[in-house]
């Protein structure tokens, strides 16, 4: 009996141990600067927030970035469901080797990603041929690097795992019986899919894509190597970098100011994917 | 002959899941497909249901080669191994959905759906999903399902591997008389010998991608056509060197034999009833003895080879190590892949082989005449 109380306060000492580190590692390394940073934002008065947030290039950094987000958010969910779809159902060579190629946006620096577009459709790039003999059929100059495109395409790089990472499991987990019964009974390949795989994988959908827009909201490297002019390609965080190192008090709140918003989107994301989390687990209790 | 294969055969990645396969299956009939794992069986009803197609060979269904119609026009329910019901559809829409896919009518379809829900007895569980159902009624349900466009032809994959052992001889009772209410030709996968015998009219048994032998449970039982079915069925022990067993005689090539437990009867010396027998016994010696719930199972040491036997609870005790008296009435004598009844010869010379054994001895379980 001794022994086992001695036994239960050594494993108390544990947990209380590990929960202290745990609590105290993220506040220092999260809780505090985040909060630091809506401090700092405020710090000028909330007339002086307003105003940094509807400066011109703000503004503009705004649009650049919600654009970005949505047509990357809309290509990796299209994208991902094709992938996902393609390895779990389907067995072909090279299987393997494309469910690894999809994962190197994870593993890549992103500073990387951007580079390697400009070698590919900058002005010396291998596709600078071909864009210049389109624009020249279409009558335009097609630009990509240095340009809104190439913010686009930098922005789809780092985030398109996202969605087929979070639906291979699922597909894979459930196998394809269900599907294959539907089919035996006629139905065909857009019914099943609306009837029967969708309904499995809608929450995985909807998680993938919510990892993906958080992502794409906060991509810095890939587009920083891809985007230099402020006002017109700059996006939300670049924009927060060219104010905080322009220098002036002014600048440097305004910056904070700027990235509070990225915070808050950041905090709602997390709302929703504890929503999410909890809606998805609901539904496979269901099971 | 209603479902017919021809000539099937199937390979895949290199492995050759069926071997010239030829079967006839008649209308109405209820059809196992009894095989160990990897033997080809799921593989023939795939092939049948148009899920696989054969590389080579015809498959007929009611007269009409299918090879080249899609699944969904065979005019066959499949039953999924763990059923494949739709996890997001409730009981309803589960029976329905075959229906709807076809447009019917909605009336029809609700019409059509609760009279299946009737005859399955699964009033009152229409808006349950899957997941609140036990075992039992899923199986219901994806019977009911398969069953709801009309099929001439059911097809079963392992319809009872998902169950508990203790509800399995209730439902496979359940479904038997189930289809035959419904009249439909059917045909499942089993790898249970217990199970095709209990529910099937007729047997196909598989193995190494071939069909070994076809015919009604007895007929495989008592006249198994090739080794592997002799040493697949019942409850087989293999032995080599028969001819040291009393009343056999090793015949030119036979060289293994298969001895069922039914096949042996065990006795203490003093056991009046087979004194006139005797003489044909020789001396065991009990290594083992299992409690298998209705009878004891007895493993015996007859002059260094193992058999088994099966004694019932109502004899005389027994214990390891004890010497008994021990008949073997007949045994299956194995060469390549032929086969032979071998009656005992001492028996046979007392002209006790038949209705006079019945008056001695003392077991009469599995002894047949064929």
């Amino acid at each position: 009996m001794a022994q086992n109380t001695k036994e239960k306060k050594k494993t108390d000492i544990v947990r209380i141990l590990l929960i202290f580190i745990s609590l105290a590692f993220v506040a220092v390394m999260l809780v505090i600067p985040l909060v630091s940073v809506i401090y700092n934002s405020l710090r000028k008065g909330f007339a002086f927030y307003v105003e940094a947030l509807s400066g011109k290039y703000v503004v503009s950094a705004f649009k650049v970035t919600m654009l970005a987000t949505v047509i990357a958010v809309a290509v990796n969910t299209f994208f991902g469901l094709v992938a996902s779809w393609a390895l779990t159902r389907f067995s072909f060579r090279g299987k393997q080797i494309l469910a690894t190629l999809i994962d190197i946006p994870f593993s890549i620096s992103p500073v990387i990603a951007g580079l390697a577009y400009i070698m590919t459709f900058g002005r010396l790039g291998w596709a600078a041929p071909f864009l210049e003999w389109l624009g020249g059929l279409l009558g335009i100059e097609i630009k990509i690097v240095f340009a809104l495109p190439g913010v686009v395409l930098a922005t789809i790089f780092v985030t398109f795992p996202f969605v087929s990472r979070e639906l291979i499991p699922v597909l894979n987990a459930d196998g394809t019986d269900e599907e294959e019964a539907a089919a035996l009974m006629g139905a065909g390949g857009w019914s099943i899919f609306k009837s029967i795989t969708f309904p499995r994988i809608k929450w995985a959908l909807l998680y993938g894509v919510i990892l993906c827009t958080a992502r794409a909201l906060g991509e810095f490297g890939a587009v920083h190597a891809l985007s230099k002019t402020r006002g017109k390609t700059f996006t939300l965080p670049l924009e927060i970098d060219a104010l905080y190192l322009s220098g002036d008090q002014d600048s440097i709140v305004a910056s904070f100011a700027v990235s509070s918003i990225l915070v808050i989107l950041a905090v709602l994301v997390l709302v929703l994917r504890y929503v999410l989390e909890y809606k998805a687990k609901s539904a496979g209790k269901r099971r | 002959m209603y479902v017919e294969l021809k000539n099937i055969n199937k390979t895949f990645d290199g492995f050759r899941a069926s071997r010239d396969i030829n079967i006839g299956i008649e209308k109405g009939s209820l059809t196992a497909l009894l095989g160990p794992s990897g033997s080809g069986k799921t593989t023939i009803l795939r092939m049948i249901a148009g899920l696989e197609n054969p590389d080579s060979g015809d498959i007929f269904i009611d007269g009409v080669r299918v090879n080249d119609i899609a699944p969904s026009e065979r005019g066959i329910g499949f039953v999924f191994q763990n059923y494949a019901l739709f996890r997001y559809m409730t009981v309803f829409d589960n029976i329905a959905y075959g229906l709807k896919i076809r447009k019917q009518p909605k009336e029809e379809i609700k019409k059509r759906v609760t009279e299946l829900i009737e005859l399955t007895g699964l009033t009152g569980m229409e808006k349950r999903y899957p997941n609140q159902l036990s075992g039992g009624q899923r199986q219901r349900v994806a019977f009911a399902r398969a069953l709801a466009p009309n099929p001439h032809l059911l097809l079963l994959d392992e319809p009872f591997a998902a169950i508990d052992a203790k509800v399995r001889h209730e439902l496979r009772m359940w479904l038997r008389d189930m289809i035959h209410k419904v009249g439909i030709t059917s045909i499942f996968v089993t790898h249970d010998q217990d199970e095709a015998v209990e529910v099937a009219s007729q047997i196909i048994v598989t193995n190494n991608g071939r069909v070994e032998q076809t015919g009604t449970a007895r007929e495989i039982y008592g006249r198994p056509a090739t080794a592997f079915v002799t040493e697949f069925i019942g409850q087989p022990a293999v032995i080599d060197n028969y001819g040291r067993l009393k009343g056999f005689e090793e015949e030119d090539g036979f060289t293994k034999a298969v001895v069922r437990p039914e096949f042996i009867e065990a006795f203490k010396s003093d056991n009046s009833r087979f004194k006139h027998v005797i003489g044909c016994s020789e001396e065991g010696t009990i290594t083992d003895i299992m409690f298998r719930g209705t009878s004891l199972e007895l493993t015996l040491d007859v002059g260094g080879i193992k058999l088994s036997t099966h004694r019932s609870l109502e004899r005389r005790e027994v214990e390891i190590g004890e010497k008994m008296r021990v008949i073997i009435y007949r045994l299956f004598a194995v060469k390549g892949d032929e086969v032979r009844l071998i009656e005992n010869e001492e028996l046979k010379k007392q002209d006790m082989h038949n209705a006079r054994l019945e008056s001695y001895l003392y077991s009469q379980d599995g002894y047949f005449v064929m």
